[in-house]
């Protein structure tokens, strides 16, 4: 077993370690991936290169933009018909495969479970698919009744030019029912990403805003950029609900579409994963004028800074103590568990390299077990998650975000909340921060590694190198890099595990990390030829 | 087995010299199978005595994969097996992918079987190979050799060297090769003399020129190549060199497209300059 190295002052050798990495690479994509590639430095302004263009024939960790537009934002959705328009593949891999959680009431619409796709075949692509997708929209509806259908782009949709729009406009004439389409072929974007911006699109201009429902609450807010993988909105539900915080709608987990077209009467949007959803969060502060602001629920201190936050928006004194009183009891429990599990885990290096949130927020959860992240990156981030928002007029637009239709929105005078608008002036006149993200690396040590779109080369050299005791990424690294010896816990999907947000997530959590990490186990597996180079046998032929 | 695809520019002639020059072979007595590769299902038309062919494509859209291969083939003028692969209406699905699934079909009935002893097998495909799939004869080793129909205007011999450099690509990979230029004249001054140049820094030669007349409209509105509706005239005299002259063809290459600048610089030598 190699020693460890010694990182109680960073790390020296860095520099040498990123050539290392660079002198595989041809020259010309050396230049390109040196850029996204930083030795971070929170006292000093670096920029990354991200959301460009994977190098062809690197192993990425991306996903497409159908998967981020279907599968991500509105996948989690239960009461809306996610139809796919194209080959059966594109479908049954994007059906359920994020462990999104979602808790109908008893007789309510629940379509996640199940898989609808128009099954493309080589005639449909030869003659255009349209009238198949017309007649895909008409069986699910007379089976199912659903409220909506939205209709999802695959590549040869895009390449045979079938118009989804069109086709949806006029099966909602038809049918009566709240039908759209989205243009998120799966080569739109360079990763998901722009799918998620495509959805939020989508969401707006066909939900948003088709109800415009009577108060119910006194503290009206809706939750973006949560999912529900393994149980975390349940979580949040739960505490919003003890707190006096009615949550209007969640984009997406536990949601349904029936709650996203009254969610611009919230007071307050909060946004968890700035990277997938901080497009509807604008548009509704535009077209609304409902603030919003930038929260974290993964992990305990963070869970309790952004609980405070939502209260002091309101400024209410009860709600305040509410919270307190909840922070408190709630902070007893997360102690107790987290004082007997930190001194078995104390020290460990880890290294996360998932989504465009995800990388940044658990490392809030490793840094309350004393766990040091030597190394993050985003798969599909943009330059103001790592960097912070304020380099958002710096981003160069290339023609592949062109690919993405700019929505003008504009001023609703009959609903806009001027009251909030002037609620907003007077908070930040007190220095309370709306709609700002600092980004991942002000928040990381100086000479940790930050890596964006990080490849498979990149991180055997990067397991080499740091030997980390938990590497946290996808299923399309678990087992490569448990080969290596080092256990791996899905971000995307949790494993097997969770709710990892808020208080109780964070026990979880501990836990968790505790059965990967205070165990010898991983240390014990070898490879059977680093002992025994060849396989002896014999055998006897009878005559 | 000869395999032969007729490429050139939209509206060149390239159905209507195909034909004729089918006919003149049929006349010789080949065996020979002619394959329609463009939408508009038009290629076999003389050979048939009119539009009277169902589309592979159609057929399989509405009869399923259980097709006979009678359903698709039609005995032309002279015994020749005439189909036509079909395809979308214009501006919906894929034309291209269409041409795929047809020859591919065509395959898999024994379109091809040896009991139909073909001497020759002729792909009429659509204007310029505009994607992979109109580029689906060259690939594959379905058509080996290419001739080119193309007249002295500009750009009919722009998109023959487009043509060339997609032979080029598929030739460096497999059997495609360019037996040569066919003029289809327009009556453009010095229009011998340049497709003559033209084919010598193509690498390659021009097999024949047909001179222009009135004859082949006439036979075309009779639903007619001219060899079957004037076979005395000279314009069916032209035709049958040219059937001759790629029986007898024994020159193969891959091309050597032209810069555009060598183009422009040979019209202007040979054509508007003078």
């Amino acid at each position: 077993m190699q020693k460890r190295k010694d990182y109680s002052n960073g790390l020296l050798d860095l520099l040498a370690l990123r050539e290392e990495i660079m002198k595989k690479y041809p020259p010309k994509i050396a230049k390109k991936r040196v850029k996204a590639i930083l030795i971070n430095d929170p006292a000093i302004e670096q920029e990354i290169l991200a959301n460009v263009r994977t190098i062809p024939g690197i192993i990425t960790q991306r996903g497409c933009t159908y998967a981020g537009c279907k599968g991500v934002v509105l996948g989690p959705t239960r009461d809306i018909i996610n139809l796919v328009h194209g080959p059966i593949g594109c479908s049954f891999y994007a059906w359920l495969t994020r462990r999104n959680q979602t808790r109908p009431a008893e007789g309510e619409d629940n379509y996640i479970t199940y898989c609808f796709s128009t099954d493309m075949q080589d005639e449909n692509i030869v003659f255009g698919g349209e009238a198949k997708l017309k007649e895909a929209i008409r069986e699910a509806y007379e089976i199912f009744k659903p409220k909506a259908i939205g209709v999802f782009s695959t590549c040869p949709v895009g390449l045979i030019g079938d118009d989804v729009h069109s086709v949806s406009r006029d099966m909602k004439a038809e049918l009566g029912i709240n039908i759209f389409g989205f243009s998120c072929e799966g080569y739109r974007g360079v990763s998901q990403s722009a799918g998620h911006h495509i959805a939020n699109n989508g969401v707006f201009k066909n939900v948003v805003g088709l109800n415009d429902r009577e108060r119910t609450g006194k503290f009206q807010v809706n939750m973006l950029g949560e999912y529900n993988i393994g149980g975390d909105a349940f979580e949040l539900e739960a505490l919003f609900e003890e707190a006096g915080i009615t949550l209007l709608s969640s984009f997406s987990g536990n949601s349904t579409i029936k709650s996203m077209e009254y969610s611009h009467t919230a007071d307050l949007n909060m946004v968890m994963c700035h990277r997938s959803i901080n497009y509807i969060a604008e548009m509704m502060e535009e077209k609304y004028g409902i603030p919003w602001i930038k929260v974290n629920f993964v992990g305990a201190e963070s869970t309790a800074k952004s609980l405070r936050k939502v209260a002091d928006y309101f400024g209410d004194a009860d709600l305040k103590a509410k919270v307190e009183e909840i922070i408190e009891r709630e902070m007893v429990k997360v102690e107790e568990v987290r004082k007997s599990i930190k001194p078995r885990v104390e020290g460990k290096l880890a290294m996360m390299f998932v989504g465009g949130s995800r990388a940044h927020h658990y490392q809030d959860l490793f840094s309350e077990l004393g766990i040091r992240t030597v190394s993050a990156g985003y798969e599909f981030a943009h330059r103001d998650d790592y960097e912070g928002r304020k380099v958002l007029p710096t981003i160069k637009i290339d023609a592949d975000s062109r690919n993405i239709e700019e929505l003008v929105v504009t001023k609703d005078e009959k609903l806009f909340r001027n009251d909030l608008v002037e609620k907003k002036a007077e908070l930040q006149r007190l220095g309370y921060e709306f709609k700002e993200y600092a980004g991942m690396m002000p928040d990381m040590n100086k000479n940790s590694l930050v890596i964006d779109d990080i490849n498979h080369w990149e991180t055997e050299k990067l397991i080499e190198f740091y030997k980390p005791d938990v590497f946290c990424a996808g299923i399309k690294e678990k087992y490569v890099v448990q080969k290596a010896g080092i256990p791996l816990k899905q971000l995307h999907s949790y494993d097997y595990g969770g709710p990892y947000a808020a208080f109780g997530g964070a026990i979880n959590f501990y836990i968790e990390m505790e059965r990967m990490l205070a165990t010898k186990i991983w240390k014990m597996i070898d490879a059977p030829w680093k002992h025994e180079s060849e396989l002896v046998g014999s055998m006897t032929i009878e005559a | 087995m000869r395999k032969i695809a007729i490429y050139g520019k939209g509206g060149i002639g390239k159905s209507t010299t195909t034909q004729n020059t089918v006919a003149g072979l049929a006349e010789a007595g080949f065996n020979i199978m002619v394959v329609g590769c463009d939408p508009k299902a038009d290629s076999t038309r003389l050979l048939l005595g009119g539009l009277a062919q169902k589309t592979v494509l159609d057929t399989l859209r509405e009869e399923g994969e259980d097709i006979d291969l009678d359903d698709v083939v039609k005995p032309g003028f002279g015994g020749t097996r005439c189909v036509e692969s079909g395809g979308p209406e214009p501006g919906v699905g894929c034309a291209g992918r269409g041409i795929i699934t047809s020859i591919n079909l065509l395959e898999q009935l024994g379109g091809w079987d040896e009991k139909y002893k073909i001497d020759y097998t002729f792909y009429d495909v659509l204007g310029d190979v505009v994607c992979g799939g109109f580029a689906m004869p060259m690939r594959e080793g379905k058509a080996e050799e290419i001739y080119i129909v193309v007249s002295g205007e500009m750009m009919a011999m722009y998109a023959a060297n487009n043509i060339c450099k997609g032979i080029k690509k598929y030739a460096q990979a497999g059997i495609v090769r360019l037996g040569g230029l066919i003029c289809n004249s327009r009556n453009v001054d010095n229009e011998r003399e340049m497709i003559e140049e033209l084919a010598r820094q193509l690498g390659t030669k021009m097999i024949h020129f047909v001179p222009r007349d009135n004859m082949v409209q006439r036979a075309e509105i009779n639903r007619k190549t001219v060899i079957e509706f004037e076979p005395t005239h000279n314009q069916a005299e032209e035709y049958r060199k040219l059937s001759k002259a790629i029986n007898e063809n024994t020159n193969f290459v891959i091309p050597k497209p032209l810069e555009m600048e060598d183009l422009e610089t040979l019209l202007i030598d040979f054509g508007i300059a003078n």
